[in-house]
């Protein structure tokens, strides 16, 4: 259970969050859903510590998060996609699944973990020795989905991941989401600009507007509010 | 002197300069500036001992290296390691001139400025498209490759013993150490009025958007590989200048003058002083000419061998120029500026004196 | 033919070295995006400690080794005091602050150990190995020097390539934040980085002390011609270290044996204007890869 109070982070004189208060359950995805520049991103990169707040706090599974350094974040079962997928180009697809693993894994339990997720996104078994640069969009998505995943996360962050992909691609990649977590502990923060697929798909959903929560509530209620939808989230 | 983007109109300023009515056109300013630091500086050369003289002397002409260097790192961001082998190519120059021919001193001077004007030239052109480590990379192998070309050709430079150098005679009976102080200091006050002017001018805003954005500054018009150039040859020939003087006061030119520590010395002190001022120089000289003093007494308090004052100021200098980069990036004169400013808006009626303090630059 | 066979010989041996200190650049860079101009002087440094363990006695594989870790650590702790702090600011800091660095060591080296002429011992004969009838000008120092540079090139290309260890470092070289948000002690692998490096500096300053004045500014003339090397081969590659390496000691060799040793700085820097000019990302630039 994620749980966040009061969020309040600045960028200089700008205030990219304002008192942001929000809870994610586990088992279930929670759409954080906001125009550009609503802070979506900003919350995100706050929660995996890689801004700090000026003020407020998070936890997760009844423990702080703030203040303690990215890495150790993330080895606390959080998982980051950030903006732009964050492939590492330079290293190959394997290498990409198997640096995610190193914190966590021993050997053998390594190369299984890899295998597994080639299982889960067959097209990469094609591309696994290939540098990571060679891939097409839909396919990096896959990489640093996999890549988020293999670590068996606790809390799964997604920033915007259906940018830049086919229609057809981003409701896979949703149908797959919507899979993996329920009837799972998961907990999965979705950010989206695509309010529409993101609702299709997720249980609870935050709408944010210039920093602060608009609307927390199901996503069967959001999505059938249709005064709602004109106006923060564009359908 | 003060950068440009910090001008204020009148009504800001202190009674007392509005009631003076100073002027505002920039070269009148500086040539008002310059006549009271020579008028100042008259009063201190006249009341101290030859010997005094000689070392206020030595600071001016390191003033015009420093100048020199200041404008190229910090109005134009381009760092250099080598300015030590430009000092050297002017003195060269200029001594092989008064050792085999008999021109006109100032043309001689000429000379010297030009020779390390074209070696900046050579340097300029490739520097053109190179960033801080390279740039710094190439001209510190530049300190280390030229002094040696002078050994090869003993014959020609001297060798071990170096040239001579034959300063003008006196006129009437000032005393030598005097005259070629005021030689020295004629030609620093020169060389500022003429930076200041430049930094002032187009020339001075193109080498600051050059520094700040080299993108932007092209789509501006801008011409940047021709502005980069510019300010190189501009920061070598000042050093020439220093150089040729240098050798003056030394009364000899020889490669012992210009080891790889005077130009890692020049960036010290550029960089204790302010890089990217101009006055800020004056401080970053004095530190040049009084360290090797103070290093000696001090390693003499730790009774060290003879050797030891030398090394002892080459720590000095490091540890001047890691501290300042960590600490105070803007150098004494920039931490001057910081603190008139802040005692300046901390005054009583000027409001809240807290929101007109601004970082310093 | 056989002052060409010599110069060559002694441009190769002299190449190693170069590489080697290169490497150390490339380390850092890799690890920083900062050239370290205090590399040399930290190598000069650890060198002038050695001296001291076998003025004491010490047997000279002991000191060696003691020198190395020495090396390691004053990699490390460099990284930690001084570049930490200096992480995201411009870019002119970390170099004037490395330069600093540079003089603060020969400064210390000079007032500790003064201008007493000292050698060092090499660790095997230094004259030429005889061939057949000849002798010619390589020696069972300049093995050394050639076996002692490929196996630190052939340890630092299996780390990289074949360990998690050099996965991690690569990694976080390549994409530091994306490799935080996966759990990788980014902090602590670019220290190993700087101290790694510290092993090859000091490694290239006790194979150059033997043959040189061993004065605190030694390492001044073999840092330039380190920084030409790694400038050639791309400051990102450790082979293009080793290539750019045995270029630029065969070059300089070549201007020294047929110019004179008076004019090899020269040499050396028409060899990196050449080279700044033409490839300023080096021979073994890595592509820039498409970011999205």
């Amino acid at each position: 259970m994620l749980e966040v109070q009061g969020l309040s982070v600045s960028y200089g004189a700008v205030e990219a969050l304002k008192s942001v208060t929000f809870s994610a359950r586990p088992g279930a995805i929670t759409a954080i859903l906001g125009a550009n520049g609503a802070g979506k991103t900003t919350l995100l990169r706050t929660i995996s510590g890689l801004v700090k707040p000026r003020a407020g706090a998070v936890r997760f599974a009844g423990e702080k998060l703030l203040g303690r350094a990215v890495e150790d974040i993330a080895r606390r079962g959080v998982s980051h996609v950030p903006e732009g997928r964050g492939v590492i180009s330079e290293l190959t697809v394997e290498d990409n699944l198997r640096l995610a693993t190193l914190w966590c894994m021993a050997r053998r339990e390594r190369q299984k973990a890899i295998e597994a997720t080639f299982e889960l996104f067959p097209r990469l078994r094609d591309f696994r020795r290939r540098h990571a640069s060679t891939l097409s969009g839909g396919e990096r998505q896959m990489l640093v989905l996999g890549r988020a995943l293999i670590s068996r996360p606790k809390l799964l962050l997604l920033d915007e991941p259906s940018l830049g992909l086919a229609p057809l691609v981003t409701a896979q990649l949703m149908a797959l989401l919507r899979d993996h977590t329920q009837g799972t502990d998961l907990t999965v923060v979705l950010v989206e600009q695509n309010a529409r697929s993101a609702l299709s798909v997720s249980q609870d959903a935050v709408v944010l507007n210039l920093g602060e929560v608009v609307v927390s509530d199901e996503a069967a209620v959001i999505a059938a509010d249709s005064g709602l939808r004109h106006h923060y989230l564009g359908f | 002197m003060s950068p440009p983007g910090t001008s204020r109109s009148w009504g800001d300023r202190a009674p007392w300069v509005r009631g003076l009515r100073l002027p505002t056109q920039p070269l009148v300013r500086h040539l008002l500036l310059a006549l009271c630091g020579a008028g100042l500086l008259y009063a201190i050369t006249s009341s101290l001992s030859p010997y005094n003289d000689f070392e206020v002397g030595e600071i001016a002409l390191y003033v015009i290296a420093l100048a020199g260097l200041s404008l190229l790192t910090g109005s134009n961001g381009q760092i250099s390691l080598g300015h030590g082998a430009f000092m050297a190519v002017g003195a060269y120059s200029a001594a092989l001139l008064m050792t085999h021919t008999h021109l006109n001193f100032l043309i001689e001077l000429v000379a010297a400025i030009g020779a390390a004007g074209l070696l900046g030239l050579v340097i300029g052109i490739p520097a053109t498209r190179l960033k801080g480590p390279y740039l710094a990379g190439l001209t510190l192998l530049l300190a280390l490759a030229l002094p040696p070309i002078a050994d090869k050709w003993s014959s020609t430079f001297g060798g071990d013993q170096g040239l001579t150098t034959t300063t003008p005679s006196a006129p009437g009976t000032i005393n030598p150490e005097e005259w070629l102080a005021w030689i020295q200091i004629i030609g620093a006050l020169i060389t500022l009025v003429l930076l200041a002017n430049l930094l002032r001018s187009r020339f001075g805003r193109s080498f600051r958007a050059v520094r700040d954005d080299e993108i932007a500054a092209s789509l501006a018009g801008i011409h940047v590989a021709r502005t980069k150039v510019i300010a190189f040859v501009i920061s070598a020939a000042c050093a020439g200048l220093a150089g040729a003087f240098l050798g003056l006061s030394t009364g000899v030119v020889n490669t012992g003058e210009f080891p790889l520590t005077l130009s890692i010395q020049l960036l010290a002190a550029m960089v204790l002083g302010g890089t990217g001022t101009l006055m800020g120089m004056w401080w970053g000289a004095i530190l040049l000419v009084y360290l090797p003093q103070w290093s000696t007494s001090l390693s003499g308090d730790f009774s060290l061998g003879s050797g030891a004052s030398a090394y002892l100021a080459t720590i000095i200098f490091g540890v001047v120029l890691i501290v300042v980069m960590i600490a105070a990036p803007t150098g004494i004169q920039g931490g001057l500026r910081w603190a008139w400013r802040r005692l300046w808006s901390l005054r009583p009626g000027t409001g809240d004196g807290m929101s007109k303090i601004s970082r310093p630059a | 033919m056989s002052l060409f066979v010599n110069v060559t010989l002694n441009g190769i041996a002299n190449g190693m070295i170069f590489a080697a200190l290169a490497l150390a650049l490339v380390l850092v860079f890799r690890a920083t995006r900062i050239v370290n101009f205090a590399q040399g002087a930290m190598g000069m440094m650890t060198t002038f400690i050695a001296s001291s363990l076998l003025g004491r006695g010490v047997g000279y594989w002991w000191a060696f080794l003691a020198v190395l870790v020495i090396g390691f650590v004053l990699g490390a702790l460099v990284e930690r005091v001084l570049i930490r702090p200096l992480q995201g600011k411009s870019e002119l800091n970390p170099v004037i602050v490395t330069i600093g660095l540079l003089v603060v060591l020969e400064g210390i080296a000079g007032t500790i150990y003064g201008n007493s002429s000292r050698g060092f011992p090499a660790a095997y004969s230094q004259s030429g190995l005889t061939l057949g009838h000849t002798k010619i000008a390589f020696s069972h120092f300049d093995v050394f020097i050639l076996v002692a540079v490929l196996v630190l090139m052939t340890a630092t290309l299996v780390l990289f390539r074949a360990t998690s260890l050099g996965l991690r470092m690569r990694a976080s070289a390549f994409a530091g934040e994306i490799s935080r948000l996966l759990g990788v002690r980014v902090g602590l692998l670019l220290t190993l980085g700087w101290a790694l490096a510290g092993v090859a500096g000091s490694l290239s300053g006790l194979l150059v002390a033997p043959t040189s004045s061993f004065g605190p500014y030694y390492m001044d003339l073999v840092l330039v011609y380190a920084f030409t090397a790694a400038v050639i081969g791309g400051l990102e590659s450790p082979v293009g270290a080793l290539i750019g390496g045995l270029i630029t000691g065969l070059s300089i060799s070549y201007v020294g044996g047929y110019l004179g040793s008076g004019l090899q700085p020269l040499g050396a820097l028409v060899l990196l204007m050449v080279a700044l000019m033409a490839r300023p990302e080096g021979i073994f630039a890595r592509p820039p890869a498409r970011r999205v």
